[in-house]
């Protein structure tokens, strides 16, 4: 089969560019959720009183 | 929008097992399953990711098109969160179709880029939507970000139709990318590999879409929280 570098290239490509958006997503669920989480038990013993 | 939350989060476990086996037995029948092409050879199945990744770009376009009037018309923020991932996930798709694009060319067409009327025009939707992200992130107030937003996403979303009728209006030379065995239409395998690729990547769009859009909904109960403990006495 010819040009099978392109395919190779091709496919990698797509695959990076899928792994990085997927990693900064799960990187900014996290840091939302746990800023959320400390902020919420912050405010909740304030709003308490 | 916490009552979204539980159902957005169903739908990323029940979708996450299914896209993944689904995209494994995308990969066996590309590499393993379907003929040669016969004129484009082994590098025409790159078009088995290419065009799925176009159909959900412009899924994802259609999202913010819809999204962006319903925000406009209610101006409830929910519809601009739902907006705003859809068009991330759009402008990532698309450069997945302008970037592998090129690869496919270089063998084919013998160059990596050419001013073809459905190259322009995909350019075109991907430059809008990069500046309605690049927007959103420079507007003064949440509202106007909206606003604003909703306005290019709507105009935006009209360069989808154009790249569509873009070959027969501009007589393009965009290929007809399944033919095998010198026969006209696509061969049974290539057929199912093609319909398999492109339910998963719908099915893989709306994953995102669900985690993007939680991801944008949690962004708004943290704004809110901050906003209140800025200003307790409001």
């Amino acid at each position: 089969m010819k040009n099978l570098n392109y395919l190779f290239w091709a496919y990698t490509l797509i695959w990076i560019l899928l792994a990085v958006y997927l990693l900064s997503l799960s990187v900014r669920l996290r840091a939302v959720a746990s800023q959320l989480r400390r902020l919420k038990s912050r405010l909740s013993p304030e709003e308490k009183t | 929008m916490e009552r979204l939350d539980p159902m957005l989060r169903t739908i990323e476990l029940v979708l996450f097992p299914v896209v993944a086996v689904l995209m494994v037995a995308c990969l066996y029948c590309i590499f393993c399953v379907v003929p040669n092409e016969v004129t484009m050879g082994a590098v025409q199945r790159i078009f088995y990711f290419l065009v799925p990744s176009a159909w959900v770009a412009f899924l994802g376009f259609f999202v913010v098109f819809v999204a962006s009037t319903l925000y406009l018309t209610t101006r409830q923020l929910v519809w601009d969160t739902l907006a705003h991932a859809a068009a991330e996930l759009g402008v990532l798709f698309c450069a997945i179709v302008l970037l592998s694009g090129p690869i496919w060319a270089r063998p084919a067409w013998g160059t990596w880029w050419t001013w073809e009327a459905r190259l322009t025009t995909t350019l075109v939707l991907e430059l809008v939507f990069v500046a309605y992200l690049v927007l959103r992130s420079q507007a003064e107030s949440r509202d106007q970000a909206a606003r604003l937003a909703a306005v290019v996403g709507i105009v935006g979303f009209l360069d989808v139709p154009l790249i569509y009728f873009s070959v027969k209006l501009w007589r393009g030379h965009h290929p007809i990318v399944f033919k095998s065995g010198g026969g006209e239409g696509l061969e049974p395998a290539m057929l199912k590999t093609f319909m398999l690729c492109m339910f998963t990547f719908t099915l893989f769009f709306s994953l995102l879409l669900a985690l993007r859009f939680r991801l944008g909904l949690l962004q708004e109960d943290l704004a809110e929280i901050k906003d209140r403990e800025m200003s307790p006495g409001a």
